[in-house]
């Protein structure tokens, strides 16, 4: 089987890195992105199979991103994950309403992103 | 390279998946008439499990998904946890055929519409369920509570209905599933309640729901965490079983309703039990133009075997006395394996029946009409060509009987038959032929509507009194069709008469015997092979043609007083009071320095299904030969009333006369032999 592709999109180099190499020690292909901007150039030329963005980033936020995937039907069923906090329920839901298929609470651990990554990729 | 391999492999996995159908409906149709033994439902379970195994391997999940029920059906009856009753059995055979309807999706890459194989699935796992209420489950339920504590597992029932907007958000319940799935054992039950029509459905929403019995030592936090990103567009319920109802609980997922659907979920160590039962591979699969390039090397080695024998015939026998000898070894060998080639191409005509039993099935139940479908012979081999081109005409003679043979039940009660009709399908050798029948005991023709409306077409004089046998043959005429309503079973436009020139494209005949009130018969006969002919060497001038032995009824030579012109009509001859038209071969092939006066040459009288009896003017006969047939439409062009080409001992190439094609060419006689008796008497 192929392996599953994800494309982190994050403004914190840390993040980038972590999710990266969990993912990518977990068998997966990852490609990053800083912003979601930059998120879209890419995507139009490499397609994933699942999209992890962070909410808060310059340029084009997590949700702006989110609801500009979802308008385009190539994006419309692909999973994407959004990485919040515990204290941003307001953005999480605001999240969901624009199409995200979950989320992820920051700080997670290795294991628990694996774990949501399966889940909704199948 | 590596995808022409995998398409190779693929192709390889269908082509399997088409003879394991057929074991398994012929294993089906065993069980359902009661003739079963014991591995009967060992072999059906073998060939759906061979056919999940392979679809998995390429990823045909929904296929897979459905062999999967299936199977477990199957293991069931397997282990004798439950009894093939009647019921079951039918449910299985529609199961089947939804499974063939899956595969063949695959194949052919199309999309089977979403839910098609929801009712089934539905059904087959009521079934199981069923069963495994009736007989108690091998481990007893106190041992549930006999496990160490602490990994105690608990029931849990959960109840996950999803809006319609689910899917929005690229949510998938079926990971979800497969998650819970993961961490115990599930039984789970889809809800099928809220599901719309078709033409109301909306394509992107959410209408299934599932009923969840979950069985596990993980926390309910866990089953929680699993359904959190879907928990607010579903609704959603997570329920504790206690132990003490825990058979209950069982009650609760065996469904009440018939749009629930229950699928008992193996673990995935589930692996069935290889090594009991399991046969051997002992066929070679050959692709068919090799064994086609075969059959013609041997024909075209039979041909020089011909010209040698010729060549030493005009030597002196003392010139080398070994050759002659020799030379008929080879002839012996020669023909031995002519017959061993012959035989690879040869198939039992079963896996042509075996598409039957589902034809008449979809159709008395579309019909209303109870019948009964006897396959016998299905071991009879013939050429695989043959075969292949058998399945229209077939299936169309089975829709007639269905649709105009047979009468409805009342009806038939009426007339004092049984309620159930009953079609025969059956095959045996006869003479170097295959003599198939499809007969049915329905009311059989209508001799009185046939004739009517073969003079309402013009078909027939309105003056004529045909036989009986004549009327009944009047079906099989261009442009007659007796249902005034074209009806989607039988009535698309395709007539009989497209029955009869498909048979007769594959050097076959068919008639047909009915008797008012009792049923009809229709016989089809057809060679053993396409390749081989035996014909009758005939010269006429300088050349020399074959005419197939099938078609020919007598030779005479015959006095010149019993031929006579006729106008518009040519000559007719005369024989034992019948009279029947010539066909000077020399006119027809416009061949020079040949005998025209019929009673200095020879006249072989030959039969058609179009053409009824003819007599062919020729020279000489020369003699009888099984020639080796060449297609003159693959290497120049379809000639009327030319079947074919074939080199000749002497190295000449003679042409294979198409007796039914010679008459096209031929000024038509009006009328019947019959009718041309009147008006000569």
């Amino acid at each position: 089987m192929m392996a599953k592709r994800v494309m982190t999109v994050d403004d914190s180099k840390t993040m980038r890195d972590m999710v990266g190499f969990t993912l990518r020690s977990a068998g997966f292909t990852v490609i990053a992105a800083e912003d979601g901007k930059q998120a879209l150039g890419l995507l139009a030329s490499n397609p994933v199979d699942v999209i992890i963005t962070d909410l808060n980033m310059p340029v084009m936020d997590g949700v702006a991103l989110i609801r500009a995937l979802r308008a385009d039907p190539k994006w419309r069923s692909v999973p994407i994950l959004m990485l919040t906090t515990e204290s941003d329920a307001g953005k999480k839901s605001e999240g969901r309403s624009a199409g995200a298929t979950g989320w992820i609470v920051k700080p997670f651990s290795p294991d628990k992103l694996i774990d949501v990554v399966n889940r909704v990729c199948g | 390279m590596a995808t022409g391999h995998f398409d190779h492999l693929k192709s390889t996995y269908f082509q399997e998946c088409g003879e394991l159908l057929d074991s398994a409906y012929a294993s089906l149709t065993l069980l359902s008439e009661g003739r079963q033994d014991d591995d009967t439902v060992h072999a059906i379970f073998r060939a759906i499990h061979s056919i999940k195994g392979g679809g998995g391997a390429f990823g045909f999940d929904r296929m897979v998904a459905f062999a999967h029920v299936l199977e477990t059906l199957l293991d069931l009856l397997r282990d004798g946890r439950m009894q093939s009753t009647g019921a079951v059995v039918g449910l299985l055979l529609r199961a089947t055929d939804a499974l063939s309807d899956l595969v063949a999706a695959e194949r052919t890459a199309t999309l089977v519409a979403q839910g098609f194989e929801d009712a089934l699935l539905a059904e087959l796992g009521a079934c199981a369920l069923q069963g495994l209420g009736v007989v108690p489950p091998p481990v007893p339920r106190v041992a549930a509570s006999s496990s160490p504590p602490g990994a105690q597992a608990v029931l849990y029932t959960i109840r996950f209905m999803p809006h319609p907007g689910l899917y929005r958000n690229a949510n998938e319940p079926l990971l979800l599933l497969r998650e819970l799935k993961r961490i115990g054992d599930t039984t789970i039950r889809a809800e099928l309640a809220r599901l719309p029509s078709l033409e109301r459905m909306e394509p992107e929403d959410a209408y299934i729901g599932w009923t969840i019995a979950l069985r596990t030592t993980a926390d309910l936090s866990r089953i929680e965490e699993i359904l959190d990103f879907v928990s607010d567009d579903c609704d959603l319920s997570i329920e504790r079983v206690p132990d003490t109802v825990e058979i209950a609980a069982d009650d609760a997922a065996s469904p009440a309703a018939p749009d629930t659907l229950s699928i008992p979920v193996a673990k995935a160590d589930q692996e069935p039990r290889r090594g009991e039962g399991y046969v051997a591979p002992t066929s070679v699969r050959v692709d068919v133009q090799k064994v086609d390039r075969l059959v013609n090397l041997v024909g075209e080695l039979v041909i020089n075997q011909a010209m040698l024998v010729q060549f030493g015939a005009l030597l002196p026998p003392d010139v080398c006395p070994g050759l002659v000898g020799g030379l008929a070894t080879l002839s012996q060998h020669l023909r031995e394996l002519q017959e061993g080639v012959m035989a690879i191409r040869t198939q039992p005509v079963g896996s042509v029946f075996s598409r039957m039993p589902r034809l008449v099935r979809e159709l008395s139940t579309q019909l209303g009409k109870d019948v009964h479908l006897v396959i016998t012979g299905e071991g009879t081999e013939l050429d695989k060509t043959v075969i292949e081109q058998l399945a229209d005409p077939l299936t169309h003679l089975l829709r007639n009987a269905l649709d105009h043979g047979l009468e409805a039940p009342d009806q038939r009660i009426a007339a004092g038959k049984p309620a159930q009709g009953t079609i025969r399908l059956a095959a045996e050798h006869g003479s170097g032929r295959i003599v198939i029948e499809v007969s049915d005991d329905g009311r059989g023709i209508d001799r009185d509507r046939v004739l009517a409306k073969a003079r309402q077409r013009g078909l027939i004089d309105d003056a004529s009194t045909p036989s009986e046998e004549e009327i009944d043959n009047l079906i099989f005429l261009p442009g007659f069709s007796t249902v005034d309503v074209v009806s989607d079973i039988s009535g698309r436009g395709v007539g009989m008469d497209v029955v009869r020139s498909n048979i007769q494209a594959l050097g076959g005949r068919i008639t047909v015997h009915s008797r008012q009130g009792a049923g009809s018969r229709f016989v089809l006969s057809l060679p053993l092979t396409l390749a081989i002919l035996d014909g009758m060497i005939v010269a006429v001038g300088r050349e020399c043609y074959i005419v197939p032995l099938t078609n020919i009824i007598e030779s005479l030579r015959p006095q010149s007083r019993d031929i006579h012109p006729v106008a518009g009509c040519g000559d007719v001859v005369a024989i034992r009071g019948d009279y029947i038209p010539l066909i000077h071969l020399s006119h027809h092939f416009d061949v020079p320095g040949a005998v025209s006066d019929p009673a200095r040459g020879m006249v072989v009288v030959v039969e058609s299904e179009t053409a009824g009896q003819v007599g062919l003017v020729v020279d000489e006969l020369i003699g009888q030969q099984q020639v080796v047939v060449k297609s003159l439409e693959e290497n120049y062009g379809a000639v009327d009333g030319i079947g074919g080409a074939t080199i000749l001992g002497n190295g000449r190439v003679a042409l294979i006369l198409d007796v039914a094609g010679l008459r096209v060419t031929h000024p038509p006689r009006p009328q019947s032999t019959h009718l041309v008796q009147e008006r000569w008497r």
